[in-house]
């Protein structure tokens, strides 16, 4: 059962890292600027997930912090480009 | 005693969850965890008290217990149909659209609800709310029906929030 | 590698590589969509799955995980689905206004030039 609980890991970690590679690609064609920020928002959220699972595999909680902090900035940097995309400046 | 403890507790559900969460990032119960927690719980409803809008009281947690749920079921079947359409329909044929609601509640904490609720659900994301008309523009990933997304905002989402906030 | 994982139960075990396999395979298609959609309006809604979906079975995956390999309740990770789940449609509603503004703008420029 741990080899299972081991290779589902991987598999886990393995695609998440595919899905960062589909961000990536997304970031460096879209078309539009709003494209790009959709892409940028998610591949906060990949990252994020990324790291649990880094967290689950070496079986230390300490990475639940650094999740924590990488979904906080990933929320203040999407309102941010979204709030500049809308009126070109993010304070007004 | 009463009015002493409305001056320093303005909104008690906020210093709880504030509570709960100072114990859960800390992950411990020790005394002075606690005390700072409460510490916390108190200070940052006192200081931030001039940020924050007035809302309508939550009058019927079991209202909101059973729409949440009804939710997070709708986010589960609607997840599943967006990436069935995702893998297996050519992108030529999935129809997008945006379309008008009229809404009947103008409670801006039932319409922040509902517009958690609506951009939750995959497939649906909330464009604008004209506050002059009282409608409400959404944009679906695949229509197939306008008056059923009608019938299923106003009954399934609008009716229950509006009961919550009665 | 894993080198807390040697007292888990058999149960546990199946639940934590269900909602993995179940997250990772969500996460995929959520991006697949945000690569092959067409345009920008059909694209938001492939994300929409990668991070209400997939985000919560790997919290889902992770809170039972270390629940059952460390004798003790671990639910922490119900902060981070909070969290994900208050700013999730924040964020799809920031980024869809801005875009509908954005091409709105760019057909009252288009207008002008045909005139």
């Amino acid at each position: 059962m741990k080899l299972a609980l081991e290779i589902s890991l991987y598999i886990a970690l393995f695609s998440t890292m595919l899905a960062i590679v589909f961000c990536g690609i997304r970031l460096l064609l879209g078309p539009t600027a709003q494209d790009r920020v959709l892409a940028l928002d998610t591949l906060w959220m990949c990252i994020m997930i990324f790291i649990l699972l880094l967290g689950m595999l070496f079986g230390s909680l300490i990475y639940f912090e650094v999740a924590l902090l990488i979904a906080l900035t990933g929320f203040v940097s999407t309102m941010g480009l979204a709030k500049f995309l809308m009126r070109g400046e993010i304070i007004e | 005693m009463r009015t002493m403890l409305k001056s320093w507790l303005p909104s008690p559900w906020l210093s709880g969850c504030l509570f709960a969460i100072w114990l859960l990032l800390n992950q411990s119960l020790a005394l002075g965890q606690v005390l700072l927690g409460v510490l916390l719980a108190i200070a940052i409803p006192l200081l931030t008290a001039p940020l924050r809008l007035e809302f309508s009281p939550v009058t019927r947690p079991i209202a909101l217990f059973r729409l949440l749920s009804y939710a997070l079921v709708e986010i589960v079947r609607s997840s599943f149909n967006v990436s069935k359409i995702i893998l297996f329909s050519k992108t030529k044929n999935v129809n997008s659209q945006f379309i008008i609601i009229p809404l009947d509640m103008d409670n801006p904490a039932g319409l922040a609800l509902l517009s958690c609720l609506i951009n939750s659900t995959p497939g649906t994301v909330w464009v604008e709310y004209f506050s002059d008309r009282r409608e409400l523009s959404l944009h679906v990933f695949d229509l197939h029906d306008e008056n059923w997304w009608i019938d299923t905002i106003k009954n399934k989402y609008e009716k229950p929030i509006m009961a919550v906030f009665e | 590698m894993m080198n807390m994982a040697n007292d888990i139960p058999n149960w546990a075990a199946a639940l934590v590589i269900f909602f993995l396999l179940l997250g990772s395979v969500i996460i995929v298609i959520g991006t697949l969509g945000l690569l092959r959609l067409r345009d920008f309006f059909q694209r938001i809604h492939g994300p929409a799955i990668t991070i209400t979906l997939g985000t919560g079975a790997i919290l889902f995956a992770s809170m039972i995980l270390f629940t059952s390999t460390s004798q003790r309740l671990v639910i922490h990770e119900l902060l981070i689905t909070a969290f994900v789940f208050l700013t999730a449609p924040l964020g799809a509603m920031m980024v869809m206004r801005a875009a509908v503004y954005r091409v709105r703008r760019q057909k009252q420029i288009d207008d002008l030039n045909e005139k």
